[in-house]
């Protein structure tokens, strides 16, 4: 009785990767909310609430949450821009980030920064950056200035497999190693760079690309996010041993377009190709299915769960569309940190309110 | 006041500004242990070791990220370019990322770095040694310019750009570093930026210029005040953003006629800006129009007869200001 009981409950323990039922039902529950939000902003964008580029995390929900949530909150964490998920996941209100998008005075970068540019310094989210592999030299900055202040702390930093082709990822990468970085490096490996498949434009594998600078690399399925889960408890910790910078190659899926002015297939992925990982390769069905199988969960705390994620997505888009735009002074507001008393900082001649002058 | 030279302003200023602040540290290629290409960093290393004073590998767009990522975070990187001919790989880190970071984050982050080294023309650098990158850091709102061209404006113009809390381009010359000059001894001499200099006085004539070309445009000034008579007014605009308009306007309002100089090409250059400040809030002023006196409109060649050609130099500027006088 007693062995068959730790049989079971090692079975267990195994098909949620070490991970506890009250931490995969966490993790359920924010996939669920990271979902319903990127439905919401996809339907916002079709009626004209959100602007410019819009692109999506949807099946991708399980990096978002897998890769933050071991994270504590002096942590940094900094992505390119395909982040609303994860400034979500970094702590950021939805309701900022949605108004974020609206271009709204309450978004969490005051309407100035839209869909790719979501920051929260009280969060320790630091953008939001759209030049690709761009926010990868910065996240190394950010580790350095941990490492320069001696904190317990690491940065972790977000970018899609196409960055790695990017000479400054590379110059990263490189620096980091030989400084001993606190960073965690994240390819969310979603196989395309846009429309480009990125064994079309690569001969060797991405973890390869990190492994020759001398960062060990990990290579983990998102769409498992127990695995992702435990995988990047285990990171942190050794990023916090200070045995350097790691790297991790998460194979994940894009279920929408590149942005929402892009097809979901066409071209570059057939339609049977998307459909079958939809089916398949779902990160929410398959953490649903490993609870439902070790009788963790059931159907009504499932359908509460996403009920819950229906009416706070609902909740932000509420708030994104009542608050207000940013008042017309805010366009030259910030430009600059200091305004230096002598000499003249802008240049257009127009109008500028007093502190513009 | 002491004299010493441009390099040792620069090390001074440097070494002031790391006594007195913890969060600023040096970062570039050269550095540390060979004491920086052009020595500027003299003896950093003994004084702040390795932690502060830290070699770079030779990967501009990679050291500049990371010192906008570490000033994204407070601290103070002075992040040094060999020359700015480099820096225009790590372009992309300055103006998408630097340049933008405390307008995009609403305020929330700030980016305090400078970016410093030597710009423009040498003696036979050729084609990719010899650029004048002013109008490439200056043209995107969010960074600030400084261009000192003598040793006194070159300490008090740092220690000013290392304290301001936003990205600074920081440009000095290859051939100003031997320059010697009168430097106070205050140990927290500051230069404010946007205050220009007049580093001559005159009646007839202003010679609006920047950086190195001052000591150019004392030079023709000396001289046609000597041949001819002419007493010509040098406005060293010292920072171009922020820009002194008013000292231009100033000068401009006294003397009816401007030559502007600069070491850079004329097509979309600091002189065209500073031609179109003075044209809208000066007209009226004006006796004549506005010259400029550049480089030759052609990548710098090697040759030495033709280096010179391209060159700005005194006796054109001298030329400039005759042609605006109608002498």
């Amino acid at each position: 009785m007693t062995t068959d009981t730790a049989t079971e409950s090692e079975t267990m323990a195994d098909a949620l990767h070490g991970v506890s039922p009250d931490t995969a039902r966490q993790l359920l529950n924010d996939m669920l909310l990271y979902r319903r939000f990127e439905e919401k902003a996809e339907e916002a964008y079709a009626i004209g609430k959100i602007g410019g580029f819009c692109h999506l995390h949807i099946g991708q929900e399980g990096v978002a949450a897998g890769c933050i949530a071991p994270l504590r909150d002096s942590d940094y964490a900094i992505s390119a821009y395909r982040e609303h998920t994860q400034a979500i996941a970094k702590g950021i209100e939805p309701k900022h980030v949605m108004a974020e998008l609206f271009g709204r005075v309450d978004g969490c970068s005051g309407g100035k920064g839209g869909s790719m540019h979501l920051f929260d310094i009280e969060k320790r989210f630091m953008g939001g950056h759209g030049i690709v592999g761009g926010q990868v030299p910065l996240a190394s900055g950010i580790a350095f200035s941990i490492r320069y202040r001696e904190l317990d702390e690491l940065v972790i930093c977000f970018m899609g497999d196409a960055a790695v082709n990017q000479g400054g990822f590379h110059e990263a990468m490189n620096m980091s190693a030989v400084w001993d970085l606190p960073a965690i490096y994240v390819v969310e490996n979603n196989a395309y760079g846009m429309g480009t498949a990125f064994t079309r434009v690569s001969r060797n594998p991405i973890d390869e690309k990190a492994l020759s600078y001398g960062i060990p690399a990990t290579v983990v399925n998102g769409q498992d996010v127990l695995e992702t889960y435990a995988t990047f408890t285990q990171l942190a910790a050794k990023v916090r041993a200070g045995e350097g910078p790691q790297f991790v190659d998460v194979r994940t899926y894009r279920f929408k377009g590149h942005s929402m002015s892009d097809p979901v297939s066409g071209t570059y992925r057939s339609k049977e190709e998307v459909d079958d990982r939809v089916e398949h390769q779902d990160p929410i069905a398959i953490l649903r299915d490993t609870l439902f199988e070790a009788d963790e969960l059931d159907q009504a705390t499932l359908e509460e769960y996403d009920a819950e994620a229906k009416e706070a997505a609902q909740a932000a888009f509420d708030f994104a569309d009542a608050a207000e735009l940013p008042e017309p002074d805010a366009l030259y507001r910030d430009v600059y940190a200091e305004l230096n008393p002598n000499g003249r900082l802008f240049f257009d001649g127009l109008d500028r309110p007093d502190f513009a002058r | 006041m002491a004299v010493m030279t441009y390099r040792d302003a620069l090390n001074e200023a440097l070494r002031e500004e790391m006594q007195r602040d913890g969060d600023v540290f040096l970062m570039g290629e050269e550095v540390a242990e060979y004491d920086g290409a052009y020595k500027v960093s003299k003896g950093l290393l003994n004084a702040f070791g390795d932690r502060r004073v830290v070699d770079s590998p030779i990967s501009e767009l990679g050291f500049a990220g990371l010192g906008v990522g570490a000033a994204m975070t407070g601290l103070r990187p002075v992040i040094e370019f060999m020359t700015f001919n480099f820096s225009i790989l790590a372009l992309d880190q300055v103006i998408n990322s630097a340049a933008k970071m405390h307008y995009m984050t609403n305020g929330q982050i700030g980016c305090p770095i400078v970016f410093r080294g030597p710009t423009g023309a040498a003696l036979q650098l050729s084609a990719q040694h010899s650029q004048a990158c002013e109008t490439y850091y200056v043209h995107a709102p969010g960074v600030k310019l400084v261009t000192p061209g003598t040793p006194a404006d070159a300490k008090g113009l740092l220690k000013a750009s290392i304290r301001d809390d936003d990205p600074v381009a920081f440009m000095e010359g290859e051939l100003l570093y031997n320059l010697k000059g009168e430097v106070p001894d205050d140990d927290d001499f500051v230069i404010p930026l946007g205050v220009a200099d007049v580093k001559k006085e005159g009646d007839d004539v202003t010679i609006i210029t920047h950086g190195k070309m001052v000591n150019v445009a004392m030079q023709a000034a000396q001289k046609m005040e000597k041949d001819d008579g002419v007493m010509a007014e040098v406005v060293d605009l010292r920072t171009l953003r922020p820009l002194d308009v008013d000292a231009v306007l100033a000068s401009v309002k006294k003397t009816n006629r401007a030559v502007y100089l600069e070491e850079g090409w004329s097509y979309v250059g600091i002189g065209a800006q500073i031609v179109s400040l003075v044209q809208e809030e000066a007209f009226d002023w004006l006796d004549a129009p506005i010259l400029r006196v550049t480089q030759a409109d052609v990548p710098m060649p090697y040759a030495k007869n033709l280096e010179n050609l391209a060159k700005p130099n005194a006796k054109r500027v001298i030329d400039a200001c005759h042609r605006v006088m109608y002498r």
